[in-house]
């Protein structure tokens, strides 16, 4: 299944927000969204996710969401939504209780999802003893645990600091590479893009619209934190970016 | 120029001479109360121990405040003579109907008034015009509708709960971090689990916190209803002692008053550290 959209639209009242945005979102691979703050990439994102409507345009879902899926389009947000009262394992157990599975079933994902992402030992603690990287490796967990058809992460690093960060994105391609997942990655993080994006989508400041469609034909495996090309590519974003900002700070000055 | 300038900053070490060196001072700490077990009853201890001791010495009249040493003989010739049962046990009958039919429907209501629009937008008014409301005062029309046995008293402090309830559980369901509901919505959980699993579980401190005022005033009530029209009951009881001047069982029934309070608050706490252990 992938998903398509199609000259995507959304305003607040009078304040537009996003833009003419088409878009593919290919199966198996990672679409990452950067963007300026405040261009509208978590509302694209929520968009996606259904949880908005847009304002003009069409998402829709093309094919069949793979068997065994419970949840085709599946959030891992920047801060964690964990509950503090359940257990990392409940948080998991959390999103499979509605779905009638056998008790050894539900036991089976729990067991697999803290498996692959290394947290069978912290099964019983409470999210308010987890380290943020763990509490996202939770959040990461709970997403994989209902098999999604697309996952939608919304600056899911951007909560933490910059060592947990780096682990947690070779977490995030270690994941990926066992089981290719497809994904649409926000962030303001243009590093993180370049390491885990396949395709990266830059959007303009505010009202968004889709400037540029950057695709990185290097495998995941293969690109490290001091990689040239992928700086390269970088420093092509960054000049994007910052051309968005400084029209931005112009336009201030203007008006 | 320069010199002056040497003058206004910090001075310069003398050779030789090794600088003053004192600590960091502290300044953090606080704002943070601990639970100290053994402290609460060392308070009642005392003031129980100086009334005693003022009393004995004549320092207190007789007249002013009975020696609590008599104060416990009187509560246990009661309690020996069957008669402290005879008034506790409709107390507590009384105390646990009206609470719980006025807990209940409040947690009920406050639930719907936080979820629903159009709930919300129809009974806060009426919530906030029945609040100020002195309960007490209705008891006569509660006597007229529901008879003047157990029912009207039962009324009285549901009513009385009611209120303070619905407040303080509809508060605490705004106060449900909104992203947990999204994140539900986002996992396709059903409404009701959504309700049961996120919201409730969200709302339950400040639910509990409110329980806390309305059982309070539940007490108040029961005395208030007790005192106006019933043979046995703790209020009953105090207003007999009172109209005898018989300060000994007057203070007897202030005592029981008091330790219901205790168990009340001893309670929920207990239901505190029970369902609200994942706060910090
Ligand atoms: N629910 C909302 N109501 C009104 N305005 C909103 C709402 N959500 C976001 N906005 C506005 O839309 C713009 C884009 O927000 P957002 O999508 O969060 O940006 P980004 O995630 O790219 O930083 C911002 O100017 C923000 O103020
Ligand atoms: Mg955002």
């Amino acid at each position: 299944m992938h998903l398509s959209l199609r000259e995507v639209s959304h305003s607040y009242g009078a304040t537009r927000v996003l833009e003419g945005i088409s878009l593919e979102v290919p199966a198996g691979g990672i679409l990452c969204i950067v963007g300026p703050s405040g261009c509208g990439k978590s509302t694209l994102l929520r968009l996606i996710g259904g949880l908005e409507r847009p304002t003009a345009g069409d998402i829709v879902q093309v094919g069949t969401p793979p068997p065994g899926c419970l949840n085709p389009l599946t959030y891992v947000f920047q801060d964690f939504a964990l509950l503090p009262w359940r257990s990392a394992q409940g948080n998991i157990r959390l999103v499979l209780e509605d779905h009638g599975l056998s008790r050894r079933r539900t036991r089976e994902i729990i067991d697999d999802v803290l498996a692959r992402t290394r947290l069978s030992e912290y099964r019983d603690v409470l999210p308010r003893n987890l380290s943020g990287g763990m509490k996202q490796r939770v959040a990461i967990a709970r997403a994989l645990a209902v098999n999604p058809a697309v996952m939608l992460m919304d600056e899911p690093l951007s909560a933490l600091d910059a060592q947990t960060r780096e682990l947690l994105m070779e977490d995030l391609v270690a994941l990926w590479l066992r089981a290719p997942f497809t994904a649409v990655y926000v962030t303001h993080n243009l590093a993180e893009a370049v390491r885990l994006g396949h395709r990266v989508a830059v959007l303009s400041r505010r009202p968004g619209r889709l400037r540029e469609l950057v695709s990185i034909d290097k495998p995941l495996e293969q690109r490290t934190r001091t990689d040239p090309d992928l700086a390269g590519i970088e420093r092509h974003l960054w000049e994007i970016m910052r051309q968005q900002a400084e029209e931005a700070d112009q336009e201030l000055l203007d008006g | 120029m320069d010199e002056s300038r040497r003058k206004a900053g910090p001075p310069p070490a003398a050779a030789g001479s090794r600088p003053a060196t004192r600590p960091v001072p502290y300044r953090g700490g606080g704002f943070r109360p601990r639970r100290v077990g053994w402290v609460g009853p060392l308070v009642f201890a005392g003031l129980i121990a100086l009334a005693e001791w003022g009393t004995r010495s004549g320092w207190i009249g007789a007249l002013t405040l009975p020696r609590p040493s008599d104060v416990a003989a009187t509560l246990w010739q009661m309690a020996l003579s069957g008669r402290l049962w005879a008034h506790l046990a409709p107390s507590l009958a009384r105390l646990g109907v009206g609470a719980a039919l006025g807990v209940a429907a409040g947690v009920s209501v406050g639930l719907a008034i936080g979820l629903f629009t159009y709930v919300r937008a129809g009974l806060v008014p009426l919530v906030a015009a029945l609040f100020p409301i002195p309960k007490i005062a209705l008891l006569p029309l509660f006597v007229i509708w529901f008879g003047i046995d157990e029912a009207s008293k039962y009324a009285l402090i549901a009513f009385g709960t009611f209120t303070p309830t619905v407040v303080a559980t509809y508060g605490a369901v705004d106060n449900v971090d909104r992203t947990l509901i999204r994140m539900g919505q986002s996992f396709g959980l059903s409404w009701g689990s959504i309700v049961r699993k996120i919201v409730i579980p969200g709302a339950m401190p400040g639910i509990l916190s409110g329980l806390r005022i309305s059982l309070a005033i539940a007490v108040i009530l029961l005395v208030a209803a007790e005192m106006l029209g019933a043979e046995f009951g703790i209020g009953a009881f105090i207003l007999e002692a009172g109209s005898l001047y018989d300060l000994e069982q007057l203070f007897a029934g202030v005592a029981i008053l008091s330790l219901l309070g205790v168990a009340i608050s001893f309670f929920i706490g207990l239901a505190e550290r029970r369902l609200l252990h994942w706060r910090a």
